[in-house]
């Protein structure tokens, strides 16, 4: 009995293993520097080693692998485009971004974590903190020593953050925040948050509030039936009394967060891409094994049909990310031009995990394949940092010169 | 201590293999390229472990063309401080094991690693060449190494179970698994790999004395059959006629 309990876990081990192969159609890796394809292929091996085998059994816990902050960390996942005397690691923007695809290729959740600690706590406060901000908080955040989270949307005011109640009230030395902030990645294991709050004159300003303060609590968020990897919380502001010098000096105004959305949705353009070409390259393979009427599905035309539509898509999102990456590092990124990346991407990589889905057949619904994991990932993926159709009126409003949101 | 590792370019472990022009030459189509893992993963780590503990310098080199260039610089993302290419495309032993005894002997130094083997071409000749080139010790198969000064205590694997032995430097080695785990570059790492030295140097005239005739695929896996579990008869026939196993 031991040697057949042997067999089948070797056996069922064999089928865990993480057995991805990038896919490029187009041969866009030539377009790519040498430093993009080490990136790549660093961050995978990571993957392959520390999410892979565990992520399955976290997600269907509901539980966070908090011990990958330190890892995610030290591979150099947390503000890879900040300046290396920040904390950073000086790269491109296009490097952040084949980072970024690589983590959502294991799971989305923790492509969440790094974005989050990188474009939406390190990137405000390298962008419109003081220098005593900066050198106080970048290097214990890219190192990892402290987790970062980022307070924008309200329980009442989601696609319309201009709506925010949470406020800040002058109190001599400091401001008093009070409020509520909700769908908070990482705010329950937060060392620091950036919250947006307006102050008395209505305008909207970054403070950067510490675990710790008085008044400042961090409730977890459970039921997410996505992102299940990754934990998510409210911050709750009792009074908190925010000394003067935590407010980030630089920016009064919605643009701030609003820029920090920016950069984090552009690494959601490629994270997508990561997580399709996981169920792309699951349901290849799985095609080419599963036998049915003495053929292997792959041979029958609507397993290749689907086949075909996901790699075209994929290729074509490829060339989306490549391209909005280009300009990115030239600084020329629109936030419109983002949008449409962001919208585009997502939404491929859902439709790609269904139809990957339908490929696996039964076996498509097990956690034995990533498919229905990412699928219930980018549930979310594709609602937050812009919902698909706000991101759609961005693209409206850029094109016609007309807002459609009031 | 100077350390000189060796690295070599192949095939990753899930890449299709074909051959062409008669089955002669490997077919790259298509094909994406490793460091070659026991290179990467315990003789140049092993060789960084013993810079960082007792200072000097580790070199990487490589004898293949341009291309090979990507991997290279993985090596010094990981922590190698300089690299040099061997300008020259080649799968022979023999012709590596010289190119890279010329500049070793040049260079003079302490430790020479290569990995156990390639896992493409499977010859472990590479580093018992250089040995003899350059005149020194050769280690095949280390499991374990430590140094004390000048000597090192050696660990290798043999058939059934393991030899230590033990041997001043400078001498020639190379790597098995467990001399060291692997190590995954960094983005700092390699954001600093493109400001260190890769040296392109050209190989030195050499005329090779074995070519390769032809390559061969092992023959496909024969199918699985299935038998009912109370048809013994027919299973023990099987196991005679066809597999000859009883």
């Amino acid at each position: 009995m031991d040697v057949i309990n042997e067999k089948v876990n070797t056996i069922t081990s064999k089928a865990k293993e993480d057995r991805f192969q990038g896919h490029d159609y187009y041969q866009i890796d030539e377009l790519l520097q040498d430093e993009h394809l080490l990136a790549r292929e660093a961050v995978r091996e990571w993957v392959k080693s520390e999410v892979s085998p565990i992520i399955e059994q976290y997600a269907e816990k509901s539980k966070c692998p908090t011990h990958l902050f330190k890892g995610l960390a030290e591979i150099g996942a947390f503000g890879p485009s900040l300046p290396v005397e920040y904390g950073g690691g000086g790269m491109d923007e296009m490097a952040y971004g084949i980072i970024m695809q690589e983590l959502e290729r294991g799971d989305s959740g923790i492509r969440s974590m790094a974005s989050v600690q990188g474009s939406l706590v390190m990137y405000p406060i390298y962008k419109y903190g003081s220098e005593e901000q900066r050198r106080k908080y970048l290097p214990k955040l890219g190192s990892g020593e402290f987790i970062g989270c980022f307070g924008l949307t309200e329980p009442d005011h989601g696609s319309n953050p201009s709506g925010m109640t949470t406020n800040l009230k002058d109190d001599g030395d400091a401001y008093i925040l009070n409020g509520a902030k909700m769908w908070i990645t990482n705010s329950p294991v937060a060392d620091v948050a950036v919250v947006w709050a307006k102050d008395e004159e209505g305008k909207v300003r970054g403070v950067i509030v510490e675990r710790g303060m008085k008044g400042f609590s961090t409730p977890e968020i459970h039921g997410k039936w996505s992102l299940r990897a990754s934990v998510t919380g409210e911050l709750v502001f009792e009074d908190v009394r925010v000394p003067k010098y935590n407010v980030l000096p630089n920016i009064a105004s919605l643009r701030g967060p609003l820029s920090c959305l920016s950069k984090a949705r552009y690494g959601i353009s490629w994270g997508a891409i990561g997580a399709a070409m996981d169920c792309y390259d699951s349901a290849l393979r799985y095609s080419k094994e599963r036998i049915q009427f003495d053929r292997p599905i792959g041979q029958f035309q609507l397993t290749q049909k689907k086949l075909a539509e996901m790699i075209t898509e994929i290729t074509k999102a490829q060339l989306l990310a490549w391209r909005l990456g280009t300009l990115a590092n030239k600084g020329k990124a629109t936030p419109a031009q983002i949008s449409m990346a962001k919208r585009n991407n997502v939404e491929m990589a859902l439709k790609v995990a269904r139809e990957a889905r339908q490929i696996h057949g039964g076996m498509g619904i097990t956690s034995e394949y990533p498919i229905m994991r990412h699928m219930m990932n980018l549930e979310s993926v594709v609602t937050y940092e812009g919902t698909h159709d706000v991101h759609l009126l961005i693209t409206g409003m850029d094109i016609t010169g007309l807002n459609a949101f009031a | 201590m100077k350390i000189l590792v060796c690295i070599s370019q192949v095939p990753d472990t899930t890449a299709k293999i074909s051959f062409k022009e008669g089955n002669t030459v490997f077919n790259t189509d298509g094909v994406q390229f490793i460091m070659n893992p026991y290179d990467e993963w315990y003789a140049l780590v092993r060789a960084l472990e013993i810079k960082e503990s007792q200072g000097g310098s580790v070199t990487v080199i490589n004898v293949g063309p341009a291309e090979n260039e990507t991997v290279i610089r993985k090596a010094l993302a990981i922590g190698a401080d300089d690299a040099i290419r061997v300008n020259a495309v080649s799968s022979s032993a023999l012709f590596i094991a010289k190119q890279i005894a010329e500049v070793a002997k040049a260079a003079q130094y302490d430790i020479v690693f290569t990995g156990k083997e390639t896992i493409n071409f499977n010859r472990s000749e590479v580093g018992a060449m250089i040995a003899e080139y350059l005149d020194q010790p050769y280690i095949s198969y280390a499991t374990h190494l430590d140094l004390q000064g000048k000597t090192a205590t050696i660990v290798r694997e043999i058939e059934g179970g393991s030899e230590t032995l033990e041997v001043d430097t400078p001498f020639v080695i190379s790597a098995a698994k467990g001399l060291a785990e692997q190590r995954i570059p960094n983005m700092k790492g390699i954001m600093t790999a493109k400001k260190k030295t890769l040296k392109v140097v050209e190989p030195i005239a050499f005329d090779d004395i074995s070519f390769p005739v032809r390559y061969e695929l092992p023959p496909s896996k024969a199918g699985v059959k299935l038998l009912d579990a109370d048809n013994m008869e027919e299973l023990v026939r099987l196991l005679h006629e066809e597999a000859k196993a009883i």
